[in-house]
């Protein structure tokens, strides 16, 4: 499993041609207190940049946008209740939603850790 | 000038602080060609408080006031009386000039009377959840039906017969910008509200079926058997409620299924002020909140623990969500809204089923002195406050008659659907509790003058 | 996500004690607590006396009637004076100070306004009545839309839209109409990213695709990007001017020449427009379309969050397309309220009505009593009182607050400053609470989006040079304190009926009306 940022401030986890995506911490940080997320349904078939999700917070909604083109297999039931994970564990238990990954997607405009850094570093 | 409170002195002092020579300067960014060189031409100077008063009180003269003549009109604006202190506490500065809550803190007099309103809306309506108001009865209808639209993802409305010709035409003009398919029609001059019809229109591709009660005839229309149709194809029930008296005698719509309740709340409060401001109320199932349109009011508590109101769920309006917002509106009918929580609280559930009650009877008293006068037929089976008659002659020349007399006698249906085939003879009246016998026997001698 | 969170507000509530009363009350002298309608009462009860029904439902109506009254409380007329004005004393109102929120212009809502409002012969009259029985309605009507097109340069006024973002909505759909009676199918309407929300969403609404233009340094639009962007796609720009950085958009007849060299329309949103009443006229910069805000520029009072009223000037161009009713002063002075049936003969290319009835005289006839009292010379003045009061704020505070735009020239009349210099750990949201323990309402904040930690302050005519003075006292106080690294600024404010309240809580579990049982 690789673990992979885009320059946009979300994760995305790979294992093969399933992925899990989630928002980085440093975006939650930005945000601040998480109070709604709204999820896709499952099913949902996405090109890479479509506005897939939308963080709230008490006077933002931030569009989460898909790193790769693919299909939405699961999403995170537990934040409909809690969605305060996205807070507490972004990277973690606060994942946003499953997908299967497209052949021949894309992955040229990912980061790996270290390069993420760099980049919200310099912001 | 008595609104503005700097001096000549004061003026030069500012000026010399910020180091301008002159007012202009501080237009120095206006092109030379566009700043006027005096007050705009053809415009009157300032006037005196007491001339502006003359002035005004010259134009409002002019007009034949509700409560000077036996006054019968309703279709969507009613005439109650309205108890004096609403209007005293309305004029308090503290409410009548304040601004929308954003600073909860300084501000838990307005939020705290909306969570109470919202909490009345909801509960005559009988809505899990309301908002804390639209502009008017009919703005917030399309609302409805966009909202309908949002949460069933399809683009068709089905608009009963018997919803005002106002509310039909909102609709009609706003979907022609977003897409939306609005089924409409006309009402019949019938004691039949047109169920059948209504649920016949019914298919998957339906968002919200929208249905007024009671109808722009008074009728009452079965919502319960309406609801099952619209819920069984996957649609949504949307009841407008013009006059929200009524729900003091008939069931709530929530409780006959209805998923959301839109109404027009002058009425309570508000008074007739010529068709605005009014007051659009509007309630919805709880699980669809995220849909609702317009401000919303909620409970939380301060860094103290003390219960506190303040706005919520922001995030679905426009200074946040901008182009993807459930609504472009901003404003909320504040003042109105104040007005009609004030009344409902003197009135409560009790007075306001007594105040129906009263209503249905002047009407009742109304529509039987009418039913006697040769010619003249009450066509509804069922009203609570207002009814349609057919009188033996064309209407709109005999209200114009009327009002020639000094009686205002009702609504033509010809004044809402003009040209409409087999509507020119039809008579909206309305009653209410300031129908005194004497209004009726005037009214019954004018009509039968008219019709003679 | 693209700039999680731009505008850089976070809840941030500070520490606070759990409240401790010194009094068995909760009350502190004048400082009172107020329980909800529902807590003093239980449902049932009546404060209002009626007479009995002389007559039973009929029959018809008999399946149709409630089985239980709602379960509401009806109180005494006592209760319900008492409730209310409690309630009042929780909320701070012009009335009671300055109210310096930028764009909103708070001015003082005059009590003649009110008095005019409630003459029978304007508040009890019926919409459906007979035109011929409400002469002086129609006309009071006419004569406000005659002030407002002499003030604007236009041609033509809508009257009914409800409220500002009821006004942008009708000045779009009228753009949409006039493209539509041309068969052009234009998408896009370009708006600054400093625009008010309501702008795009409008425009969206209205079925176009939003597109930002940028800003120069000098906060203004930037005429060679939009130049540049125009199109034949281009259906109109929103512009506001004077902007929501509180600066005249010097270019706005050329935007508008390039913008109609295209084909497009010019919509203004004028909730700006108390900064150049009578002194110019947006005619003459080529607006095709302007939202003018009654509850704005011409005092009609806020009343808690509304009602509004937005009537919209109109060119010649738009003028045909605007909706129903319509009002129209003939040539021999008689005033014409065109609906759906005069139409088809009078107004064919309508795009149809807007809402229910007429449009809101309450607020016609409080804006005209304004209107008649300034008179031409006093709106100018307005003006100007306006612009003045702006710029002395401005130049007495841009040496503790940080101003972006002040080196370059004057504002007009709203002052823009932003959070740059505040120490760490301090932002514009504790500057504006503190200024609530100091007794005045805060500025907007944190509008524009396109500053960061934005301060808007409009102090508006209405206020006197030594309420002024008090005022920027005020906020300099807190700025100094701010730069000392004054912690208790961070949980303002202190002495308010409320401490900072939980919105993350009321957000993530919203309770929107009262439950008996809750906890």
């Amino acid at each position: 499993m690789t673990r992979y940022f885009t320059a946009d401030h979300e994760w995305i986890e790979l294992d093969g041609a399933h992925a899990t995506v989630g928002i980085t911490d440093y975006a939650q940080e930005a945000l601040g207190d998480i109070t709604f997320v709204e999820l896709p349904d499952a099913g949902r078939a996405l090109a890479k940049g479509d506005s897939v999700a939308v963080v709230e917070s008490v006077k933002a909604a931030s569009d989460v946008y898909a790193p790769l083109a693919g299909t939405v297999t699961e999403v995170n039931g537990a934040l409909e209740d809690e969605p305060e994970l996205v807070n507490t564990s972004a990277e973690l238990e606060g994942w946003l939603w499953r997908m299967d990954v497209a052949e021949g997607a894309d992955l040229a405009a990912l980061m790996d850790e270290a390069a993420y850094k760099a980049h919200i570093a310099g912001l | 000038m008595r609104y503005l409170p700097l001096t000549p002195a004061d003026r030069a002092a500012m000026l010399a602080r910020i180091g301008a020579d002159d007012i202009d300067a501080l237009f120095a960014d206006v092109p030379a060609t566009a700043l006027l060189a005096g007050p705009v031409a053809g415009l009157a100077p300032h006037a005196s408080e007491m001339a502006v008063e003359r002035h005004m009180a010259r134009l409002a003269g002019q007009n034949l006031t509700a409560g000077a003549v036996p006054f019968f009109l309703g279709a969507g604006a009613y005439r109650h009386h309205i108890p004096a202190s609403v209007d005293h506490l309305i004029q308090r500065g503290e409410f009548l000039t304040a601004y929308t809550p954003y600073q909860p803190e300084i501000a838990q007099g307005t939020l705290q009377v909306l969570f109470e309103f919202q909490t009345q809306v909801a509960r005559l309506f009988g809505t899990d959840i309301a908002n804390a108001s639209m502009y008017d009865g009919s703005t917030a209808c399309w609302e409805a039906i966009a909202m309908a639209g949002r949460v069933t993802r399809r683009k068709k409305a089905v608009l009963a017969a018997g919803l005002h010709p106002h509310y039909v035409s909102t609709a009609q003009t706003m979907a022609r910008f977003t897409g939306d398919a609005i089924l409409a029609a006309t009402p019949l001059l019938a004691a039949d509200a047109g169920d059948a019809a209504t649920i016949a229109a019914i298919d998957g591709e339906t968002a919200a079926v929208v249905v007024q009660y009671p109808d722009i005839l008074g009728r009452i229309p079965d919502l319960a058997a309406i609801a099952e149709a619209a819920h069984a194809r996957g649609a949504l029930l949307v009841a407008v409620v013009t006059e929200p008296v009524a729900l003091g005698l008939i069931e709530a719509p929530g409780h006959l299924g209805a998923d959301i309740v839109v109404g027009e709340g002058q009425s309570l409060g508000v008074g007739l002020n010529f068709g605005g401001p009014y007051l659009g109320l509007f309630g919805a199932r709880a699980k669809f909140v995220r849909q609702m349109p317009g401000r919303l009011c909620g409970e939380t508590v301060d860094a103290e623990g003390k219960r506190a109101f303040v706005l919520t769920l922001s995030t679905r309006e426009q200074h946040i969500r901008r182009e993807k917002a459930t609504s472009n509106i901003c404003t909320n009918a504040g003042l109105c809204a104040l007005a009609f929580s004030i009344h409902m609280s003197l009135l409560g559930g009790e007075g306001l089923a007594r105040l129906a009650a009263l209503n249905h009877a002047r009407a009742r008293a109304t529509a039987e002195a009418l039913a006697a006068i040769p010619g003249v037929e009450v066509v509804n089976d069922a009203y609570v406050h207002e009814f349609a008659v057919r009188l033996p002659t064309e209407a709109r020349s005999a209200v114009r008659a009327m009002a020639d007399r000094g009686v205002l006698g009702g609504v033509a249906l010809g004044r809402l659907y003009p040209g409409a085939a087999g509507l020119e003879n039809g008579l909206v009246v309305a009653a209410s509790e300031l129908t005194s016998d004497e209004d009726i026997a005037a009214l019954v001698a004018a009509i039968k003058g008219v019709i003679a | 996500m693209n700039a999680p969170n731009a505008s850089g507000w976070k809840p941030h509530m500070g520490t606070a004690e759990a409240a401790t009363a010194a009094t068995a009350s909760g009350d502190r002298a004048l400082n009172l607590e107020e329980a909800l309608i529902f807590e003093l009462a239980g449902p049932g009860g009546c404060g209002v006396d009626m007479e009995a029904p002389a007559l039973p439902p009929v029959a018809g109506l008999e399946r149709f009637l409630r089985q239980a009254p709602a379960a509401l409380p009806g109180l005494s007329e006592p209760e319900v004076v008492r409730h209310y004005t409690r309630l009042s004393r929780q909320n701070y109102a012009i009335d009671l100070g300055p109210f310096p929120l930028g764009s909103c212009t708070m001015k003082h809502n005059p009590r003649l306004n009110e008095k005019v409002a409630r003459l029978p012969g304007f508040a009890d009259i019926h919409p459906l009545q007979p035109k011929h029985t409400v002469p002086g309605a129609l006309e009071a009507i006419a004569q406000l839309a005659d002030w407002l097109i002499a003030l604007t340069g236009m041609a033509a006024v809508a009257m009914t839209p409800k409220a500002g973002a009821h006004g942008e909505l009708c000045g779009l759909l009228c753009i949409r109409a006039a493209l539509d009676a041309r068969g052009e199918n234009r998408e896009v309407v370009l708006v600054p990213e400093s625009a008010h929300g309501t702008n795009p969403a409008t425009a969206a609404f209205a079925g176009f695709r939003v597109e930002n233009i940028p800003a120069t340094a000098d906060g203004r639009v930037d005429l060679a990007a939009l130049t540049a962007r125009l199109g034949p796609d281009i259906a109109g720009v929103m512009i506001t001017n004077p902007n929501t950085c509180g600066l005249f958009e010097r270019d706005m007849k050329a935007i508008s020449d390039a913008v109609h060299g295209v084909g497009g329309f010019v919509y203004c949103d004028g909730a700006n427009f108390n900064a150049i009443v009578g002194k110019v006229r947006p005619g003459d910069l080529g607006v095709d379309a302007m939202h003018i805000n009654l509850h704005k520029t011409f005092s009609t009072p806020h009343g808690g969050g509304g009602p509004g009223s937005g009537p919209v000037v109109l060119s010649a161009a738009l003028a045909p397309f605007a909706p129903l009713p319509f009002a129209q002063r003939g040539a021999d002075g008689a005033v014409h309220l065109i609906e759906e049936e005069e139409a088809p003969a009078d107004h064919p290319a309508s795009f149809g009505r807007m809402a229910a009835f007429h449009g809101q005289m309450g607020m016609f006839t409080r804006a005209l009593a304004y209107i008649l009292s300034h008179g031409a010379d006093g709106l100018r003045q307005v003006a100007e009182d306006a612009v003045l009061n702006a710029n002395y704020v401005l130049r007495s505070l841009e040496d503790v607050l940080d101003a972006p735009f002040a080196a370059a020239g004057p504002c007009m009349h709203e002052a823009l400053f932003s959070d740059n210099g505040l120490p760490e750990g301090f932002s514009t949201l504790d500057i504006a609470k503190g200024l609530i323990d100091e007794g005045f309402h805060p500025m907007t904040v944190y509008f524009p989006l396109v500053v960061h930690g934005a301060m808007l302050v409009e102090p508006t005519e209405t206020e006197s040079k030594a309420g002024l003075d008090r005022f920027i006292a005020s906020l300099r106080s807190l700025a100094t304190r701010a730069r000392a690294g004054d912690e208790t600024l961070q949980s303002a404010p202190h002495f308010a009926p409320r401490r900072r309240v939980d919105e993350t809580l009321a957000a993530r579990k919203p309770r929107l009306v009262w439950q008996a049982d809750a906890a």
